[in-house]
């Protein structure tokens, strides 16, 4: 099980409160939490990466076990404590005003 | 009775406004999507409470909230906006070539016939369709693909298609504006285009009566004279009696030709209504009055609008789908500022009073008349 930390509006938009839990079929990575996140939640598509490219989005961010993970591998396996759910793998929206 | 609701798009949100046809009492409603910029928001012609809203924000992209209740409820629909094949470049504000990016829909136009059946007009300036109630898009790509296309390059807002107008008695017949390229129309449904911008000068552009380049802030037409268009361009009020074929400028006595919000009153083809704007590097209306101006006269003449208004240290600005006006008789205006204010006329104009006044920065207004 692992567990994901989305921002306000992305919490509002997918009608959750605090965390969200998920089973990932196979290795947890990025791009395989996102592909459950978005199985559960289809409003957030496109919300946290382009829904053709799977880039992700300019003003996201990815962090697990106080790292920034945006810029690694997204086919890379998620750290054991994330799997483990021990920790969250957190889904940030860049802190850019407005 | 008749009764009136006002759709407002907001920087933070989007709200409803309900009034009845006395258009005196409001109730207020929302903040609906809360944080998120609203761009606009309209309601079916054929079905009122069907509305379609265009959610956005930098962070997490484009959304389409749908209501089948008019607005109590909403449920996000298809936001998959791509383009047909390989978008290719435009021009960038240096004139460089710069990829085709969509950012965000600015202006969605329900369908006159069908309540699932909308355009959407979007930056970087293309236009979609959607059949299926905002499900799926798909892009109406001959306009982009029409030969200047590569040539188009965005105003200080974005590359925008901000106007879309379906003719009333021809819906092959199709009038766009983006900014700043100009405006286009089809007569065979969007398989082709052509540039209507004969007329329209321009001093920022090398050619000044180019056939494309100039920034058309908005358009807008009458429904019993689906061959009269006026346009609010970056400076000048136009209009054209031939479907865009050729525009004549009708700024008259306007004492500023600047400005983004044009609109005609709903029973009086030739009344048309503009918020003149001191300039483009200032970007608040004159002397800090806030004044709209009525021409009872297709254009030229033109009668300030003052009453209710501030007259006084009123340094807000008026955008382009920021203004409508309802079908009730007598005819109603509403038009939302960057302040946070939207004011309603119920006498075509001749008085004001805010609705609201301390909403998020407005960016565009729509009025439902209901039966």
């Amino acid at each position: 099980m692992i567990r994901v930390v989305l921002p306000a509006h992305l919490k509002t938009l997918a009608n959750v409160h605090g965390e969200v839990e998920l089973d990932v079929v196979g290795v947890a990575t990025p791009r395989s939490v996102v592909d459950a996140l978005e199985t559960r939640y289809p409003m957030l598509l496109g919300t946290i990466r382009d829904t053709t490219t799977k880039k992700r989005r300019a003003f996201v961010r990815f962090y697990a076990c106080e790292e920034d993970i945006s810029h690694d591998d997204p086919e890379a396996p998620l750290p054991e404590a994330v799997v483990n759910g021990a920790e969250p793998f957190f889904v940030i929206g860049a802190m850019a005003g407005g | 009775m008749s009764s009136v609701r006002v759709l407002v798009g907001t920087r933070k949100g989007a709200f409803i406004l309900r009034s009845d046809g006395k258009r005196k009492d409001w109730d207020v409603s929302g903040p609906f999507f809360g944080g998120w910029e609203m761009y606009h928001l309209k309601g079916s012609p054929v079905d009122p409470n069907r509305i379609y809203a265009s959610q956005n924000t930098s962070w997490f992209g484009q959304l389409i909230q749908r209501s089948n209740d008019g607005g109590v409820t909403w449920e996000p629909v298809g936001n998959q906006f791509n383009y047909d094949g390989v978008p290719g470049t435009h021009q960038w504000y240096d004139g460089t070539p710069h990829p085709w990016e969509f950012a965000r829909v600015w202006h969605l136009e329900p369908s006159l016939t069908d309540p699932d059946h909308v355009l959407a007009g979007v930056e970087d300036a293309a236009l979609f369709q959607s059949s299926d109630g905002g499900e799926s898009w798909r892009e109406i790509s001959g306009l982009r693909e029409q030969k200047s296309g590569s040539s188009w390059m965005p105003g200080a807002g974005g590359m925008c298609l901000h106007s879309i107008i379906v003719s009333p008695q021809d819906p092959q017949r199709i009038f766009i504006a983006i900014s700043s390229a100009g405006a286009f129309r089809t007569d065979d449904g969007g398989k082709s285009w052509r540039p209507i911008n004969k007329g329209l000068h321009s001093e920022g552009l090398p050619d000044e009566d180019a056939e494309v380049g100039h920034c058309v802030h908005h358009i807008t037409m009458h429904p019993s004279k689906p061959d009269t268009l006026f346009m609010q361009k970056h400076w000048d009020v136009m209009r054209t009696d031939n479907a865009g074929d050729s525009w004549v400028e009708i700024s008259g006595n306007l004492p500023t030709d600047f400005g983004f919000a044009i609109d005609v009153h709903a029973h009086e083809p030739e009344t048309v209504y503009v918020v003149p704007i001191k300039s483009d590097s200032e970007h608040y209306p004159l002397d800090g009055q806030l004044r709209v101006y009525r021409s009872r006269s297709g254009g030229n003449e033109w009668e300030p609008l003052t009453k209710g208004l501030p007259q006084s240290n009123c340094y807000v600005d008026v955008l382009r789908d920021a203004m409508s006006v309802d079908s009730l008789d007598k005819c109603g205006l509403y038009f939302g500022t960057t302040g946070g204010a939207v004011y309603a006329s119920a006498d075509e104009g001749d008085s004001w009073e805010p609705i609201v006044s301390d909403l998020p920065a407005v960016l565009s207004v729509e009025v439902q008349t209901l039966a």
